[in-house]
């Protein structure tokens, strides 16, 4: 008997049995995950190199995004003007930067923002049930019937001549309702686990039960979608910009600054395929570091197939 | 299976029908149709402009909710939409236009559709190898980039195409060349070498989409059970994967295809603007440009009539795939 135990006890060094005693969290385990894959540190590391370009990228450049050189205008990319010039000598390099700063602080508010608008509004749903779900529900179906763009086209009057700053706010409102079905299916079966339970029998108020049980318990997504919402937000943002209902001149964004390279995108391509590339690259970046994300929290995600 | 649609499409009538009358209230409130006639000089008096308004419908001292109800007892009475500012019937713009976004969105979404699900099922089946890593980079590339980019990169590259060549291969503004004389094949050939940019970008956008979710949707059923059960009982490798496990994974795609057709609408408006075309959805961008707020509502309601049609047929396909519903 003893013989037989000793032949199944496999040699095991001292190490990797300390290792095995460490109780291994989450946390440990997702970034042991994140680590391991490449797409995650392709798209953090390229996100994080294109904000720092975005802040200091005008530090020791000679020309700002207001400035015309009336000595070469319509140049294409020279080692004075590293993107080229406009028709009246603007520099397309600088522009590009400060178009980009707007770009991602909008996307960089309006990606958390809608992601936590969706965790509160899809977490209540979830764990009120009954009438108050599915009014909710109904609400967030009837927003998801007409294509958010539409919606954010026909209240351009409203926002004529404002600040950006509305166009960010108009964005926020009218990006979280997928995410918050999403939450709202995870809430109704966490309504019924014992520690949710527990707190309500303990007369916890339902805004703290959502807030300290329901909420961490989804964040995972949270977290994930406000990633990826990041990227969203910068596509609708330089869409609606690009065809004028976003961000209005003087403010610059990506959005305006192709739009108004876009007539000449044929003869002078600079005037586009810069600001172009520059916006494809952010996107892609924040949609790696998201998609990385997701496989990281998901357990099922890459599992041995057949 | 006839109940569950039904039941199905009631819903989506209701959504769909207080969504149109919500946007006409948004557009009521949001635009200003005195604005058009305020900026001409000399100034038209005010009783012209009241008067005017009131012809149109859309005079704004009178309540939302009024308009709204001469609005709708007209649209049931008569079938008119009122009319636009340039005193045409918005029906008769409606017709007009209608078949130019159908056919782009028609075929853009079929193809997109397809592609979407052919390189999904490939990148679930080779997960990992070098063709589903560059399946997946192609989508996510495609996925950041705004489908205006496509559209215009893809005219650059058109263009230099047609400078290499010396000859006008690929025609990409508007939907067909104004004046061109011939018989229907010389126009119709027209008009499908005007299609290809636009199509190509349309379902570009809707395939990298549908790739994605495909993907997830294939690598959940090639875990399943039932896979190695099919294999196990003799069953050929690939006719497994297409009749239990395709076919399994269609389901959640059509789901999928009715949430993602506004997207689909989204980008169809922006190729219409992008290219040129003069379809719903320019008219939607033009009307708010103009204040045209039956316009709007007419652009709207064709929208809302579209995604009514597509949520339907996607649970058609939904009660086909799944044997579940139609008990």
């Amino acid at each position: 008997m003893s013989m037989v135990e000793d032949a199944q006890v496999l040699p095991v060094t001292p190490k990797a049995q300390k290792r095995t005693n460490r109780p291994t969290s989450r946390g440990r385990l997702i970034f042991a995950k994140l680590a391991r894959t490449p797409r995650f540190w392709v798209g953090t590391l390229t996100l994080l190199v294109i904000v720092l370009w975005a802040l200091f990228g005008l530090a020791f450049y000679a020309y700002n995004a207001t400035s015309q050189d009336v000595m070469s205008m319509n140049t294409a990319p020279t080692g004075n003007h590293w993107f080229g010039t406009d028709e009246i000598g603007g520099d397309i390099y600088a522009q590009t930067v400060v178009g980009l700063r707007k770009s991602l602080l909008i996307g960089f508010v309006v990606g958390p923002v809608s992601a936590l608008l969706a965790g509160f509004i899809g977490a209540l749903a979830g764990y009120l049930g009954g009438v108050w779900d599915r009014v909710i529900v109904w609400f967030i179906d009837l927003l998801l019937v007409l294509p958010a763009l539409y919606i954010l086209i026909m209240l351009y009057p409203l926002i004529k001549g404002g600040s950006w700053v509305i166009v960010m706010v108009y964005l926020a409102i009218f990006s979280w309702m997928i995410l918050a079905r999403v939450i709202r299916a995870q809430t109704s079966s966490l309504r019924d686990r014992d520690f949710v339970k527990a707190a309500r029998f303990m007369g916890v108020k339902t805004s703290t039960i959502i807030r300290r049980h329901i909420i961490p318990n989804v964040s995972s997504l949270l977290i994930i979608d406000a990633t990826l919402g990041v990227g969203a937000a910068i596509l609708t943002e330089t869409t609606l910009s690009y065809f004028g209902f976003g961000v209005q001149p003087p403010d610059v964004s990506l959005g305006t600054l192709l739009s108004s390279g876009t007539g000449a995108a044929t003869t002078r391509p600079w005037l586009f395929i810069f600001p172009a590339a520059i916006l494809v690259i952010t996107v892609l970046a924040t949609s790696l570091a998201g998609d990385a994300l997701r496989d990281a929290v998901d357990p099922t995600s890459g599992a041995n197939r057949d | 299976m006839i109940g569950f649609v039904v039941k199905r499409f009631v819903n989506y009538f209701i959504l769909t029908a207080i969504a149109t009358l919500l946007a006409y209230v948004l557009a009521s409130l949001s635009l200003n149709p005195a604005q058009r006639y305020l900026g001409r000089n000399p100034q038209p008096s005010p009783e012209v402009v009241t008067s005017i308004l009131n012809g149109l419908g859309v005079n704004p001292d009178i309540p939302v909710l009024e308009r709204l109800w001469i609005w709708l007892s007209n649209l049931v009475t008569h079938g008119s939409l009122g009319i636009t500012v340039d005193n045409q019937q918005v029906t008769d713009v409606i017709f007009a236009r209608a078949g130019v976004s159908l056919r782009l969105l028609i075929i853009g979404s079929i193809i997109g559709a397809v592609l979407g699900v052919v390189f999904g099922v490939w990148g679930a089946v080779k997960q990992y190898r070098v063709s589903d890593q560059l399946v997946s980079y192609a989508s996510f590339t495609v996925g950041a980039t705004p489908t205006f980019v496509i559209g215009v990169v893809l005219m650059i590259l058109a263009t230099g195409l047609n400078g290499l060549t010396g000859h006008q291969l690929i025609n990409f503004s508007g939907e067909y060349t104004a004046g061109l004389q011939g018989n229907f094949l010389v126009l119709f050939g027209d008009r499908i070498n005007h299609l290809i940019l636009p199509t190509i970008t349309l379902s570009l956008t809707a395939a990298a989409g549908y790739s994605r979710y495909q993907r997830s949707a294939m690598l959940d059923v090639l875990s399943a059970d039932y896979i190695r059960t099919a294999r196990s009982k003799g069953m050929s490798r690939n006719s497994a994967l297409v009749k239990h496990g395709v076919r399994i994974a269609l389901i959640p795609m059509s789901t999928y295809f009715a949430y993602s057709f506004a997207l689909l609408l989204t980008g169809a408006t922006v190729v219409e603007l992008v290219f040129s075309w003069h379809g719903m959805g320019e008219y939607l961008v033009h009307s708010v440009q103009q204040n045209d707020i039956n316009g709007v509502a007419g652009s709207v309601m064709f929208a809302s009539i579209l995604v009514l049609i597509a949520g339907t047929l996607s649970e058609v396909v939904y009660a086909a795939l799944d044997p579940r519903v139609r008990v």
